[in-house]
């Protein structure tokens, strides 16, 4: 659409594109405009949608899945993939009780000891993953399956029962709570802190990604682990790294998880890796790996936040729920898509 | 072209005389159409929001929400039923109907910690709440004004006696989903007023599974008298591997369906432990409505008991009357 007035010897790879051109080549507009779309339908039908006083839920909603598309966008981008992402989060937060809990410790420790445990599982996996060169979906439904089970048998076998034992009464536990679980009213509307840290994950996750040496490694590794390998990008270290990073995410919504409900109910978690990754494809990453961006993944969990509160607010039958959300993704992706070709053709 | 029209006519025709023809003497919808209509109440229309932790497509769960529909439709109460089996999803469900000025919360309790921050939340709103089906210890604290179940210890406590007083040898307890407090104290209470009870684990959301696995057990353990189930469906697909494992052991179950019934009726499955969610459902709605209405509140802070109840041959009749 823009007339380019560019000399004609000049190679048309390095021409410059002008403003729409850059603007569309970005991997997020795809899920800006389905979540503005989304929230245009819901500010429609649903009276409760358009009551600012709701915008905290909504918000909170969509940071419970977008807290760990961070990471999972993260490592999508660097070309893998990780399914045991739900039930990690849910054993942090076992872990960190059940140390506390078992050892009488202070609830710091069990704290600290969750962040150890969720970083060595990411560790372990991406290990693993470099080690045997079988792909990240075997590596991690392995995983999946091992800290599904051992949720359950650990939480069990200390506590004597399914659900974690009751840690609210030990030392370290209010302070922590303000920590991880903290809430501020702003006028009508109150904000979770899992919200703000979602924020600031993303902006972080975001800089790093678009703005430094280690993300250009994540967009080369992603896109060609053996050319990047072969000009001096530390392949094996990125990547262990990037499972490590979905690990600290994990950490940070199973503490507050736990902070927030007191208890961990040791089944919960399976399903939601699915649910982090698709917010990340809706969000404009590339299954393949080499292309995406964090704050289209959070766009993707803002839209799965709306929906699923939209759906509610709307008052409609919720059989319909995962149905509906089936076309919306489907729409979300295709508009993807859509924009991509039209940006990679200017 | 004109052949193609004879064709095609001859093919429609063809198509309804087989439509005709097709139609069942028996069964089906139309036989079932024709259920009564209660008498209404022309009390202004009120919001109810109806929360459980339903895992989607359970049929005991149809069973609460058809009672809290029934009793909407009699109340003038439009009725806004959601389910979320993860605690964190069903406290913020709580958190949206606060939001949306509901009229009045009915709320299942399964995971009361996760359930405590939002509940008190409505109840400080000024919104009534009555709890429902699991939360029997916890409901009071929150702020509640009324429970609608039963005791899930004390109703394994009843199956465990009537075991013993049949004499039953070795029994299963078959529990289909790992990590679920209120089945794991069935079986508790089961082992409480019965010795030779042993629990086996289920995924209950993989029929084939399930099947299979207690095939497997039977065939392994000769000595097993009856398989105990913690839901309707699970006791027909037990009554299957019984069949399976040519074994001789019998089939009793916690919790009723329309199937189940008919089995109890022929005599496939002996008894069942029955919790009344339809009753469930239904009084929770209609206290609420009693609350708004009349200032009333239901059970005297005591949690209103909606079962055990045992259906066998003897009772059956008088549910499947409908």
């Amino acid at each position: 659409m823009t007339a380019q007035t560019a000399a004609p010897e000049a190679d048309d790879r390095v021409v410059a594109k002008g403003r729409a051109g850059l603007l569309f080549a970005r991997p997020e507009v795809g899920a800006l405009i389905g979540a503005l779309a989304v929230m245009a339908l819901f500010l429609a039908v649903a009276p409760s949608f358009r009551s600012l006083g709701n915008t905290g839920t909504i918000l909170y909603e969509a940071s419970a899945i977008g807290v760990m598309a961070v990471g999972v966008s993260l490592l999508m981008v660097g070309g893998e993939f990780d399914l045991s992402t739900g039930v990690a989060a849910t054993a942090s937060g076992i872990c960190a009780a059940l140390t506390a809990w078992n050892f009488g410790l202070n609830v710091w420790i069990g704290v600290l000891a969750a962040l150890v445990f969720s970083l060595l599982v990411g560790a372990f996996n991406g290990w693993l993953l470099m080690r045997t060169g079988l792909p990240s979906f075997l590596v991690t439904l392995g995983t999946f399956f091992v800290l599904q089970g051992a949720n359950l048998a650990v939480t069990r076998l200390v506590g004597g029962t399914v659900s974690t034992p009751t840690i609210s009464d030990m030392d370290g536990y209010a302070s922590a709570q303000q920590v991880f679980a903290w809430s501020v009213s702003v006028g009508p509307v109150t904000i979770k802190s899992l919200v703000v840290y979602w924020l600031v994950m993303v902006v972080v996750g975001s800089l790093v990604l678009q703005r430094t040496q280690i993300g250009n490694w994540i967009f080369a590794v992603g896109g060609d682990a053996a050319a990047a390998r072969a000009v001096g990008v530390p392949v094996t270290r990125v990547k262990i790294g990037l499972f490590m990073t979905v690990g600290f995410c994990a950490w940070m919504l199973g503490m507050h998880l736990l902070f927030s409900y007191q208890v961990m109910q040791s089944g919960e978690g399976v399903g939601q890796e699915f649910i982090y990754i698709i917010a990340a494809v809706v969000g404009g990453c590339l299954l393949t790996g080499g292309y995406g961006s964090v704050v289209g993944a959070a766009l993707g969990a803002l839209i799965f936040g709306m929906t699923r509160m939209g759906i509610n607010y709307a008052g409609w039958n919720v059989d319909w729920f995962f149905t509906f959300l089936g076309v919306m993704l489907l729409l979300a992706t295709l508009v993807n898509l859509y924009v991509k070709k039209k940006a990679d053709a200017r | 072209m004109s052949r193609f029209s004879r064709v095609s006519v001859a093919a429609t025709s063809a198509m309804a005389a087989l439509a005709l023809a097709a139609c069942s003497s028996s069964g089906g919808k139309q036989t079932e159409e024709g259920g009564g209509s209660a008498g209404g109440v022309d009390t202004p229309e009120m919001t109810v929001a109806f929360i459980t932790h339903a895992e989607p497509g359970d049929t005991f769960w149809d069973q609460v929400r058809a009672g809290a529909e029934d009793a909407a439709k009699k109340n003038n109460v439009k009725l806004e039923y959601t389910a979320n089996p993860e605690g964190a999803g069903q406290s913020n469900l709580v958190q949206q109907a606060v939001d949306k000025k509901v009229d009045g919360i009915a709320v299942t309790l399964a995971k009361p910690e996760a359930m405590k921050g939002n509940v008190e939340k409505a109840v400080g709103a000024d919104i009534p709440v009555v709890a429902l089906n699991a939360g029997m210890n916890e409901w009071k604290d929150m702020g509640a004004l009324s429970f609608f179940g039963q005791d899930d210890e004390l109703a394994g406590e009843a199956a465990g006696e009537r075991l013993t007083e049949e004499k039953a040898g070795k029994t299963l307890c078959v529990i289909q989903e790992q990590g679920h407090v209120g089945l794991e104290a069935r079986c508790k209470g089961v082992a409480k007023t019965f010795d030779k009870s042993e629990k086996i684990y289920v995924k209950g959301t993989d029929t084939a599974n399930v099947q299979s696995t207690i095939t497997a057990k039977l065939q392994q353990d000769k000595s097993i008298t009856h398989v105990l189930t913690l839901g309707a469906p699970f006791a027909l697909i037990a009554q299957k591997s019984v069949k399976e494992a040519s074994s001789e052991a019998k089939v009793a179950t916690f919790d009723l369906n329309d199937e189940a019934l008919k089995q109890i009726k022929g005599g496939g499955i002996e008894w069942a432990v029955d919790q009344q969610p339809y009753v469930q459902g239904y009084q929770a709605v209609d206290s609420l409505w009693l609350r708004v209405n009349k200032g009333a509140s239901v059970g005297g802070g005591e949690p209103s008991f909606t079962g055990p109840a045992f259906v066998d041959d003897k009772n059956v009749d008088l549910l499947l009357e409908d």
